[in-house]
């Protein structure tokens, strides 16, 4: 039992960090801009592509630099010549041309590299098991996951807090026209913002790519979890987008590890019922319905504290 | 100008297809080709398009041109009957489906009615990897032709192995939550019970189909519950990603599956490094001493990147073609009568049969593992080195389970 919580907790804390890492790209952009970008999750597919691709030629390390420079500059490009054109419509056109873009991206994708998974590789200064609990390994890789999303947090939050971006950025959440009356190029910290914010959605991906999957349909699996997170967290808020990835990673993650069922709380159903609708409900266990959690949660949230767990705004 | 215009552009594409259909065979493969299920339906639609080149250069079948539409069903039930209708409005008479048992019950179900409401324009559905037994039992139909072991067949195939290996202990039964998944665990339960009372079922999990990304949770809890064995009818991405996660956790158990040699399955095999410690249950293997299904692995393998993972695919073209032979027509429903008791020599040699009662078709099943290789393997997986090895083979008398089926025949 002890054995299934610490390593239920482990597991829960890399899969929020992976969580965080996709989503804190979001989250900026969302408190910048004002844009919920639907093809965030589709650049997060494009650093893991662009980073098989670099690691094939140059090795891995180099990919690590180079995909999210890519990715952001591509992000950087269609914040200036397709949203900037696209938010003059208002937000539904720009929630449309998100969406739109993901579908662009998903295609582009499999014409280039096509539908099955690709051979990203951990690199071999990496692949080695960290340690061990419970004679269960922890890979090296995985570890470096964790360092990375601590990183980018902590850069992105001093970033955020003590410098004059971060002020423009904090500034914008809350009065967006009033920064740009004061005379700041709103226009090129939109651009930037953009980039950075993809660029961080490819870091994910150069990182995610070599420890889950890398295949064209990567971005339709983390996508509708991303915006829970953001939801979840507080929209625009770095720390509940934090606090939110490790939350949903520990439900997923424990539910998963529970047996627990109806049947099992209550004792079994009558027999009378055996052959209805209600031993199917009665008999699900708590493992069964884990990956829906999240989605439960992102309902209750939106029932109980609209603004998120640590958000300032109502939207 | 513009009206005619117009007009070209609708009556062209007419004429164009009455001209085509009267050359060829149309056959709808209707498969996920996008999504988690994309890598194996990709597979499968080139294999089918080898089949039928194969069948062309020998003068197609009745003096017509087979011909593959592909159609993509995105492994979904309702997505496949929009795609089959597409595909019979354009004149296509056969079906053929594989991936995922909730599709092909649809399907089943949705030819059947069509035949009922539409004689004369019978459409014929052909079954090559859909094994949840329901379909040649209880939901049995005249215009269903299975070509793959159903899951009972296989489950007993593997148990009788397994019964003779004194090491399984404690069993983790890890599947999709889907028709299928649900009858490997319950068969899976019902048979080790039967067969080796002594064997602890010390799990039984079913996960989402093909929605996980990180089996790391999954992992830790077959981990935790002692298991020494663990048995599977993962396919897809779905056992590519179970065996990256016990790679990477360090799991060392035996792993009894379906479809380990599917896409992404040996790779992950070979990272994982389990040596012979993965058998798969199914209808052949490259590394057969069969000189004419080596010649045939050599060819498809110099054309594509992949080995064939569908003999029964093989033996569902050719058989198709004999059938037409025999009916000397290509009207479905004379075709299907051909079909019903035909024998057949199968891809991997032996006697197969399609069973009249039940449309079941009945061969040879191995058990085999993958691993490093000796001489008598010559063939590896996925560039990875390591190869399929027999391990038991399964005659095809041996494999015949009753069926409920009671069959309307038109």
């Amino acid at each position: 039992m002890l054995e299934l919580i610490v390593i239920s907790t482990l597991n829960g804390v890399l899969f929020g960090m992976l969580l965080f890492l996709m989503a804190s790209g979001l989250t900026v952009i969302f408190s910048m801009l004002g844009v919920l970008n639907f093809a965030h999750a589709s650049f997060y597919m494009l650093g893991a592509f662009f980073g098989f691709q670099i690691s094939r030629w140059l090795g891995f390390w180099p990919a690590l630099l180079i995909a999210p420079l890519l990715a952001g500059a591509i992000g950087a490009g269609v914040e200036r010549y397709g949203l900037r054109r696209v938010h003059r419509n208002g937000h539904v056109a720009e929630l449309l041309f998100t969406f739109g873009l993901a579908f662009v991206i998903e295609e582009v994708v499999q014409i280039i590299w096509g539908k099955s998974p690709v051979d990203f590789r951990v690199p071999a200064l990496l692949d080695f098991p960290a340690f061990t609990i419970f004679s269960t390994n922890y890979p090296a890789y995985k570890m470096f996951m964790l360092l990375v999303s601590i990183a980018i947090f902590i850069g992105l939050l001093i970033v955020l807090k003590k410098t004059r971006i971060g002020l423009i950025v904090q500034a914008a959440l809350t009065h967006p026209h009033m920064v740009g009356h004061l005379g700041h190029n709103v226009g090129r910290i939109f651009m930037l913002v953009f980039g950075v914010g993809t660029a961080l959605a490819a870091v994910a991906g150069v990182i995610a790519g070599p420890a889950l999957v890398t295949q064209s349909n990567m971005a339709g699996l983390l996508g509708p979890i991303l915006f829970v997170v953001v939801v979840v967290g507080g929209l625009g808020s770095l720390p509940g987008a934090f606090v939110a990835s490790l939350l949903i990673g520990l439900v997923q993650t424990f539910a998963v590890s529970m047996n627990g069922s109806l049947s099992g709380a209550f004792g079994p159903l009558s027999p009378a019922y055996a052959s209805t609708w209600l031993a199917d409900i009665w008999g699900v266990t708590v493992a069964q319905i884990a990956p829906i959690m999240p989605y439960v949660l992102l309902v209750l949230i939106l029932i109980l504290r609209p603004m998120g767990l640590l958000g300032t705004r109502d939207t | 100008m513009r009206k005619l215009m117009m007009a070209a552009a609708m009556a062209l594409p007419m004429f164009g297809g009455a001209a085509m259909a009267q050359e060829t065979l149309k056959i709808g493969y209707i498969d996920p080709l996008s999504g988690g299920g994309a890598s194996v339906g990709e597979v499968g639609l080139k294999t089918f398009q080898f089949l039928a080149e194969e069948v062309n250069a020998k003068g197609g079948i009745q003096g017509k041109k087979v011909e593959i539409v592909p159609l993509d069903n995105k492994t979904n039930p309702q997505e496949s009957l929009i795609q089959a209708q597409k595909a019979i409005d354009a004149g296509v008479r056969f079906l053929t489906q594989g991936n995922g048992s909730s599709v092909a019950g649809a399907l089943s179900d949705f030819v059947t009615k069509y035949n009922e409401r539409n004689p004369g324009k019978e459409v014929l559905y052909f079954n090559y990897a859909a094994v949840d037994p329901v379909l040649t039992n209880a939901k049995c139909s005249f215009w269903h032709f299975r070509w793959d072991a159903n899951s009972d067949i296989k489950m007993e195939a593997l148990t009788n192995y397994m019964k003779t290996v004194p090491a399984i202990k404690n069993v983790y039964l890890i599947n999709q939550d889907y028709s299928f998944g649900e009858s490997v665990r319950t068969t899976a339960k019902a048979m080790l019970a039967a067969k080796r009372p002594d064997i602890k079922i010390v799990g039984d999990e079913l996960h989402p189909l093909l929605k996980i990304t990180d089996f790391a949770p999954y992992i830790a809890k077959i981990k935790a519950s002692g298991a020494d064995t663990v048995v599977t009818g993962n396919w897809g991405q779905d056992f590519a990603l179970l065996l990256k996660a016990s790679a990477d956790a360090g799991l060392k158990v035996n792993w009894y599956t379906y479809y380990a040699g599917g896409t992404g399955g040996p790779t992950a095999i070979k990272q994982a490094n389990l040596n012979h410690q993965v058998f798969q249950v199914g209808e052949g293997i490259p590394n057969l001493d069969h000189p004419s299904s080596q010649e045939f692995e050599k060819a498809i393998r110099a054309k594509y990147d992949f080995s064939l993972f569908y003999p029964r695919a093989v033996n569902e073209m050719r058989m198709l073609a004999a059938a037409a032979d025999k009916a000397k027509s290509i009207d479905p429903v004379k075709v299907a009568q051909a079909l019903e008791g035909m024998e057949f020599e199968v891809f991997d040699g032996g006697k197969g049969v399609m069973r009249k009662d039940d449309h079941q078709f009945f061969q040879p099943i191995y058990i085999s593992s993958l691993g490093e290789r000796t001489e008598k393997e010559p063939f590896d997986e996925e560039k990875t080195g390591w190869g399929w090895k027999l391990v038991a083979k399964i005659d095809t008398p041996a494999t015949e389970l009753p069926t409920t089926c009671k069959m309307d025949r038109p």
